[in-house]
């Protein structure tokens, strides 16, 4: 009966917000956050249960509680599988009143999250996918796309690397959607900026043993192996890439997607040397580092990746628009969260364009070597920062049919 | 050509792989007719337990090669004494519905309780490194699991088709109350058998966990792969076991290097020839 | 594997009565859940997954065949469905239509080859297809491998009923998993249903009284391929979604656990085992972790204690009681 009340009265809210409410208001007084991550598989460790932590440090750092609007978090784990996660986003909207679903760091849940986010009119921080679509030919006004993407990791690796001298690449890629467009590129960056693709090899998902693969890219004798691969697959094969000696051998390795726990579950011994773009690092600045601080001892000694750190942002700029406009409705509080100027401990000064997309500095890091390092967690040096307006694709470019 | 040479002995290494689980599983299969879809799960548990061995106690790889089958095959002798001895009297199928059941709840609590990045597991100090070959580096490490494995493998088919023991125990699977009318304990034998069997697997593990990342779903995908290597090699013998083994290292080599996009599902395409032609699998007989 | 009570073969009016009245009771409640306050969409789901491990059911329970992968037949149907309907634009009832013929089809082909096999072998041949099948659609462009195909449109059924309205789709639902489960229901308590438990029973015993046994699992393995076909097509329709979790072995899976749970080889068995591990999987969704471990002690306790499953048990305990 709980639940037939319940539906009784969101078909009553959703009535008055859809026939044009009067006045803007807060639905049921409440805003009802529920991060929506994958709490079971390749993905635990950078989003996860952190990003759950992040939201909560979020909502309190804004202070909006002692400001009189109540904020409500939930959590569900949606396990990397789009029917469970689009399952679960069409239940909180319908039944259980959430209003802006965050995080999401599987690109074909996101996909299946944003479509529903757009018919229900609520709001989705999207702050874990990668693929670009998201603000391309699946863009919608009532998501934003924060963190990174495709485009920006192809582009800001690839045309990083280039300039830095690695001019001959191979590539090692997963044999799946997210492996090609990612292969597809960073070729393209590469061959831009006047760099060779001297071979590529497509190696199934999941693949256990990399040596056969490596072996051609040893052969190849391109300065760059360009991983184009992500989870298991990238530290598998940074792992026996170091086993067959092959930065030893003097190539280096391009991760096309790879997190600060990865580099956490290599070790410094195999992963040193790395080159990857991240667009937040937690010892860049003392506000990253005061962030970390905190961070860390609720999420088991874990710091925070750029996931964790995108889901921090995301909420609070969201809860600011929400406070500015003192209404929760999804459409509404995307549009005010484009129209403010984006500020935050993490991400510094940015902005939101009309196709959703946050932009934001990205920063090529490379992975110390074990002497390098003072301690655990303390694997990255900056090589070169991309400034915001390089560092993500051009509006006109993505097919978006918001932008006019 | 070259090229190929590196890829052949790279496809011989695999196979090794290959061979020492499915040898485990052909054990158990052959001589008890226990279909162990645990064998995969078991397989990982070895891994984290040289892990377990190594950063919290100090214990280094060449104990835990000798540990960790004793300490994981206790573990089978427990979960043959408490519930598969109670399914023995019924279709085999329920051996396999169990199997898979216990795979399920050590996979997720391992994954509970370790997340899903892997732990980091470095290749003993006396086999890091490698030998330049001319056609490959081959690293000394993987050199190493070829002997392991055809040591373990070879001495296991002695032992089980030579030995007076090894003939005991296939006497048991042909007809147990015969056997103990002879006075030998069958039920004890068989507790034994399959804890042998799922300590392979756990050897099998540790040999894995310096050179592939040590993480709970290490053994989930593996397990089906393994079970058509037993299957094409005949479910009832040792040796089709690992002469299947080897050479679908060696074929899936090849597919890697001339068409990789295939390379994980050659395998079953081979399984299904060979089971339409050949029924009981290259080497088995019939059941 | 369970046996159902032979006294069901001889078909006296009163249980072909009893079972008519339980159907009835069945549908009556799915008819008016939605206004009993359950949400339509878990219930769409539950229908859709008893279908299937009702069709699995037909296989394994009656049939005596176990086979690992009948994942391939549900997410065949669901990509075939999908891609036509959003791709070429076909409303529902053809789009679902096309998928369950794309199962069928499926399923004469894997049922030629896997059902010159017995037990562990059949079982495997099964499985190792379905593998095949599931890198198969990880590869194609059409499927967008991790992504799935998402955003299919509902459509209007037949041109006249709006399947976006979500009552409207629900009683659609509830209509096609009833006919389907009045299908199995007939085809078990036929002549064919007969022969097919006796094959199951005594193979050699069978083929000597002159009855083809290939030929009769064949057909049953073609049906179950169908109904399993039309579950994933209705599937992809109602989550608008269709994805390779559909096609992974991890599936096959689990619609053993729903049919062993239930009571295999029973008619309500699939159902209720279906509805429990939908309505577990929901309310432990928040602790995604524990559903793998859950869902193996369920395996684990029904295979050790409760091989019959709720409904086997409830019926056995009924007729304990004298019932």
């Amino acid at each position: 009966m709980k639940l037939f009340k319940q539906s009784l009265i969101a078909v009553a809210v959703a009535g008055t917000l859809a026939a044009g409410a009067v006045q803007a208001q807060i639905s049921d007084n409440l805003i009802k956050i529920g991060v929506l991550t994958d709490m079971s598989s390749l993905y635990t460790d950078l989003a996860g249960a952190g990003s759950v932590l992040a939201a909560k440090m979020a909502v309190e750092d804004s202070g909006i509680e002692k400001r009189g609007i109540k904020v409500e978090i939930i959590s569900s784990d949606h396990q990397n599988k789009p029917d469970v996660g689009s399952a679960i986003a069409r239940q909180w909207y319908d039944t259980d009143k959430v209003d802006v679903i965050v995080d999401v760091p599987n690109s074909g849940v996101a996909l299946a999250v944003n479509q529903i986010t757009k018919d229900k009119g609520k709001a989705f921080l999207a702050s874990g996918p990668a693929s670009s679509d998201l603000t391309g030919k699946a863009c919608s006004p009532n998501t934003v796309h924060w963190t990174y993407d495709t485009w920006m990791l192809a582009n800001g690796t690839g045309s990083a690397i280039v300039k830095t001298g690695g001019d001959t690449w191979f590539f090692l890629t997963s044999d799946y959607a997210f492996g090609h467009a990612l292969e597809r590129d960073t070729e393209a960056v590469v061959l831009k900026d006047g760099g060779k693709v001297l071979g590529k090899v497509r190696h199934p998902l999941n693949t256990q043993d990399f040596s056969s693969f490596l072996l051609q890219a040893q052969a190849s004798k391109a300065k760059i192996i360009g991983l184009a691969n992500a989870g298991g697959d990238t530290t598998n094969s940074i792992k026996q890439a170091s086993e067959f000696g092959i930065v030893k051998g003097g190539q280096n390795l391009a991760g096309l997607l790879v997190f600060l726990t990865d580099v956490h579950s290599l070790g410094l011994p195999i992963a040193q040397g790395l080159i990857m773009t991240n667009t937040f690092y937690w010892d860049q600045n003392d506000a990253s580092r005061a962030f970390a601080k905190r961070f860390a001892p609720q999420d088991k000694g874990i710091h925070p990746t750029m996931i964790h750190a995108g889901v921090y942002a995301s909420v609070l700029h969201y809860l600011k628009a929400v406070e500015a406009l003192k209404s929760d409705d999804g459409t509404k509080v995307v549009a005010k969260m484009k129209e403010m100027p984006t500020d935050d401990p993490l991400f510094g000064k940015g902005s939101i364009r009309v196709d959703g997309r946050k932009i934001h500095p990205a920063y090529l890091v490379e992975v110390k070597k074990p002497a390098e390092s003072k301690g655990p967690w303390d694997y990255y040096k900056v090589r070169t920062t991309i400034p915001a307006e390089q560092a993500f694709r051009p509006l006109k470019d993505g097919g978006c049919p918001l932008v006019k | 050509m070259q090229a190929l040479f590196g890829q052949l002995l790279i496809g011989l290494i695999n196979g090794a792989f290959y061979a020492m689980l499915s040898l485990g599983l052909a054990v158990i299969f052959g001589l008890l007719n226990i279909i162990n879809f645990a064998h995969g799960a078991q397989y990982m548990m070895g891994a984290f337990c040289a892990w377990f061995l190594l950063t919290k106690v100090g214990i280094g790889y060449w104990w835990a090669l000798l540990i960790t089958p004793i300490a994981v095959g206790a573990i089978g002798l427990l979960i043959e004494r408490t519930m598969l001895a109670r399914l023995y009297k019924l279709d085999h199928l329920y051996g396999l519905l169990l199997t898979f059941g216990l795979a399920l709840i050590i996979q997720g609590v391992f994954r509970n309780e370790f997340g899903s990045s892997g732990l980091p597991y470095q290749i003993p100090a006396e086999l890091a490194g490698g030998i330049n070959l001319g056609f490959m580096y081959l690293p000394k490490y993987r050199a190493w699991v070829i002997v392991a494995s055809l040591i373990v493998c070879l001495s296991t088919w002695y032992v089980i088709e030579r030995t007076k023991l090894g003939s005991y125990l296939r006497a048991a699977t042909e007809n147990p109350a015969l056997v103990q009318a002879f006075g030998i304990n069958v039920p004890r034998m068989v507790t034994l058998t399959y804890g042998f069997g799922v300590g392979l697997a756990a050897l099998a593990g540790v040999m894995a966990a310096p050179i592939y990342q040590v993480n709970p779903l290490m053994g989930a995908d593996l397990i089906i792969v393994v079970f058509a290597v037993v299957v094409i090699g005949g479910m009832g013998s040792i040796m089709g076991a690992i002469l299947t083994g080897f050479s679908l290292g060696i074929v899936e080599g090849l597919t890697k290097y001339l068409y990789p996009e295939a390379s994980n599902t050659v395998i079953f395409v081979v399984m299904v020839i060979v089971l339409l032609i050949r029924p009981s699998g290259l080497f088995g007989r019939e059941h | 594997m369970a046996t159902p009570d032979a006294g069901a073969a001889m078909q006296p009016n009163s249980e072909a009565s009893r079972m008519l009245i339980a159907t009835g009771i069945m549908a009556a409640l799915l008819a008016a859940a939605p206004f009993l306050g359950v949400y339509p969409v878990f219930l769409m789901k539950a229908l859709c997954f008893a279908l299937f491990a009702c069709a699995f059911n037909l296989l394994l329970g009656f049939g005596g065949l176990l086979s690992f992968g009948h994942a391939m037949f549900l997410g065949t149907a669901g990509y075939v469905c999908a891609y036509s309907a959003k791709s070429w634009g076909f409303p529902p009832e053809l789009a679902i239509a096309l998928g369950t013929a794309a199962s069928a089809l499926l399923g004469v082909v894997v049922g030629a080859l896997a059902i010159r096999r017995q037990g562990i072998y059949f079982a495997m041949i099964t499985l190792a297809i379905a593998q095949m099948i599931y890198f198969f659609y990880l590869q194609t462009p059409f499927t967008h491998g991790e992504d799935g195909i998402q955003g299919i449109p509902r459509g209007k059924l037949f041109g006249l009923f709006d399947l976006s309205h979500q009552l409207t789709i629900y009683y659609f639902v509830l209509a096609v998993f009833l006919a389907g489960f009045l299908l199995i229901y007939r085809v078990v308590h036929s002549p064919f249903g007969q022969v097919l438990k006796a094959i199951r029973e005594n193979e050699p015993r069978a083929i000597s009284l002159g009855y083809d046994a290939d030929r009769y699992k064949l057909l049953a393995f073609v049906l179950s391929a169908t109904l399993a076909g039309l579950a994933g097509a209705l599937k992809a329709i109602v989550f608008q979604l269709a994805s390779l979790t559909d096609v992974h072995w991890t599936m096959s899976g689990e619609v053993v656990l729903m049919v062993l749970l239930g009571g295999m080889g029973t008619i309500f068995g699939p159902v209720v085992g279906a509805f429990v591990i939908i309505a577990l999987e929901s309310y432990l969704a928040p602790f995604g972790q524990w559903v793998t471990v859950i869902t193996g002690v369920i395996f684990v306790v029904c295979v050790l204690a409760f091989r019959r499953g709720v409904v086997g048990e409830l019926a056995a305990w009924w007729k304990a009681r004298g019932g």
